[in-house]
């Protein structure tokens, strides 16, 4: 098992050395000549108006929480995938899909959760809630002042 | 691996040199081999290669000077992206935009510890094989997305977020589509899930029962999007976000991202073959010469592998590029719920057949070759009909 895992850390020592010394290689080799100009950020050759660290779009936040829970999941069943097989052979086949049906189960109420709450939809639009809508209808009602 | 060392050290081949010392040397050696020796020219000529597979399906005649049929065109680049200027933009954040690209190649190149070429030859069949690799290809979509935030660029950073949610979205569909197999055999060594198929289409996962053969392609879709291929080259685009999250990046810098592309593009190929193309399994008997036999058994894998590297770059040639609410739907209104029935399906199957069904797998490889002289005859019909010139001619 050692073995296996130097394995791993050799070839991680061997990627990060592989782009490090081609990098200081070619450092010996390549023109450097910076100037202010060249190393303004690139927007289609205008001028860059203001910095691109701002506040982003929610959705890809939304997606990212959805997977957390998923992304989990799947790392649970991955050992009870890797039993199923011997407690089948253990006769103990049906159990072993009881349990995973369960789990499973729980999930898929989950993402059917998700997808009823609308938020797998990219386009999203908004729905006024119940208290938005009542208001909405009374400023309607509302005589127009002056 | 680690038996072919032992044997070394006890035949004395190293004299009275410790085995800590040798260990870690032979290590390197064999890293250093599959690096330099097979991953490195692999993904120049699949550059090359893709590139003129384009060409020939544009009817155009791609790059063709550098070497015969162009085939040093990969190197030729590579040599012209080091004496290039490394720029640096001054509003980036320095130390994240030059530690990018290394997690990507750390990412690809690692997987192949676990990635086998032949009966006798993989670096180190870990336990956990499948699980490792879903785990280590997790640090290219940290470095696309550390590529685009620290550029602090605006095509940089959509590119850079598009690719993070693209990917860590795909991550699920594709792991729930290894499961099935790992339901099937019990482990998670890529060896152990070669050694459970036969060299028999019918023995392949593949067509071991409607529910795997649907996984194959859920899994070989989910990871065309997790390597950022079209189409589902939305964190890319070159005709919307300029080069998205490469955008300020150049020199070799720049080259490193393409290396982590198509190096990632291979181990797709790699991952489908030993999980659904009974990997290097050939018929056993003919050949008592063990080195002919991994020979054979290397040429099988590598074919099965760049088949589903061909079929990506065939897809890329020929699908457009498809947006970002559809990518998305794809992902978690198909593919998942597609992934739970696999899962579920393929445990019930296995309740029901427990050694597998008799009668399926000669059904479905009957059926899939039907459709694939379909195919054929279909396209033989239109180049039939097509113009002289467009015949293919490979000694353009």
């Amino acid at each position: 098992m050692l073995f296996n895992l130097g394995n791993v850390l050799v070839f991680s020592i061997l990627a990060i050395a592989f782009c490090a010394v081609h990098l200081a290689l070619g450092k010996l080799l390549r023109p450097h000549n910076p100037e202010a100009k060249k190393l303004t950020t690139y927007e289609c050759g205008e001028p860059p108006t203001g910095g691109a660290w701002i506040n982003f779009n929610i959705r890809f936040y939304l997606i990212a929480l959805v997977f957390v829970i998923f992304e989990i999941e799947v790392a649970f069943i991955f050992p009870v995938a890797v039993a199923f097989r011997a407690w089948l052979l253990n006769g103990q086949g049906l159990f072993a899909l009881t349990e995973i049906l369960i789990f499973l189960g729980i999930l898929v109420v989950g993402l059917v959760y998700v997808w009823a709450k609308r938020d797998l939809e990219w386009l999203k639009r908004l729905q006024p809630t119940e208290a938005e809508a009542q208001t909405a209808a009374k400023e309607s009602e509302l005589p127009k002042a002056a | 691996m680690q038996s072919f060392i032992d044997g070394l050290i006890a035949s004395g081949a190293f004299g009275g040199l410790p085995a800590e010392a040798v260990y870690p040397a032979m290590m390197f050696l064999f890293a250093s081999l599959v690096v330099f020796g097979f991953v490195l020219p692999l993904v120049t000529i699949t550059i090359w290669l893709e590139r003129r597979v384009w060409s020939r399906i544009q009817s155009r005649v791609g790059p063709n000077r550098v070497g015969p049929q162009g085939v040093l065109q990969g190197l030729a680049d590579g040599v012209k992206n080091i004496l290039k200027e490394d720029v640096v933009p001054d509003a980036a954040d320095r130390p994240l935009f030059v530690f990018a690209p290394y997690l990507l190649v750390w990412g690809f190149l690692a997987t192949f510890v676990v990635i086998p070429f032949s009966s006798a030859l993989v670096i180190a069949d870990l336990n956990v094989g499948i699980l490792y690799i879903v785990a280590i290809v997790a640090l290219s979509a940290v470095g696309v997305l550390m590529a685009g935030w620290a550029s602090n660029n605006k095509w940089s950073l959509l590119g850079g977020i598009r690719s993070a949610a693209q990917v860590v979205s795909y991550e699920i569909p594709a792991g729930l589509a290894l499961l099935p197999v790992v339901l099937l055999t019990g482990t998670l060594s890529t060896q152990g899930i070669i050694q459970a198929q036969g060299w028999a289409p019918w023995d392949w996962f593949l067509f071991h029962s409607p529910f795997t053969f649907i996984a194959a392609f859920a899994f070989y879709i989910s990871a065309l999007a997790e390597t950022n291929r079209t189409p589902f080259d939305i964190p890319e685009a070159e005709s919307e976000l300029v080069a998205g999250f490469a955008t300020e990046y150049s020199g070799f810098r720049f080259a490193l991202f393409f290396l982590a592309e198509w190096g990632s593009l291979y181990v797709t190929g790699a991952i489908m073959a030993v999980l659904f193309l009974g990997g290097w399994q050939i018929p056993t008997g003919w050949t008592n010469n063990t080195v002919v036999l991994n020979i054979a058994q290397l040429t099988v894998f590598f074919l099965k592998a760049y088949f589903w590297v061909f079929l990506a770059m065939w897809i890329r040639a020929t699908l457009p590029r498809i947006r970002v609410d559809q990518m998305m739907s794809l992902c978690w209104k198909y593919l998942v719920p597609l992934g739970f029935v696999n899962l579920v399906g393929t445990a019930v199957w296995m309740v029901i057949w427990p050694e597998g069904n008799a009668f399926v797998p000669y059904l479905m490889v009957v059926g899939t070759l039907a459709l694939i002289v379909i195919f054929f005859r279909r396209v033989l019909y239109h180049l039939r009909r097509a113009k002289p010139e467009l015949y293919f001619n490979p000694a353009i």
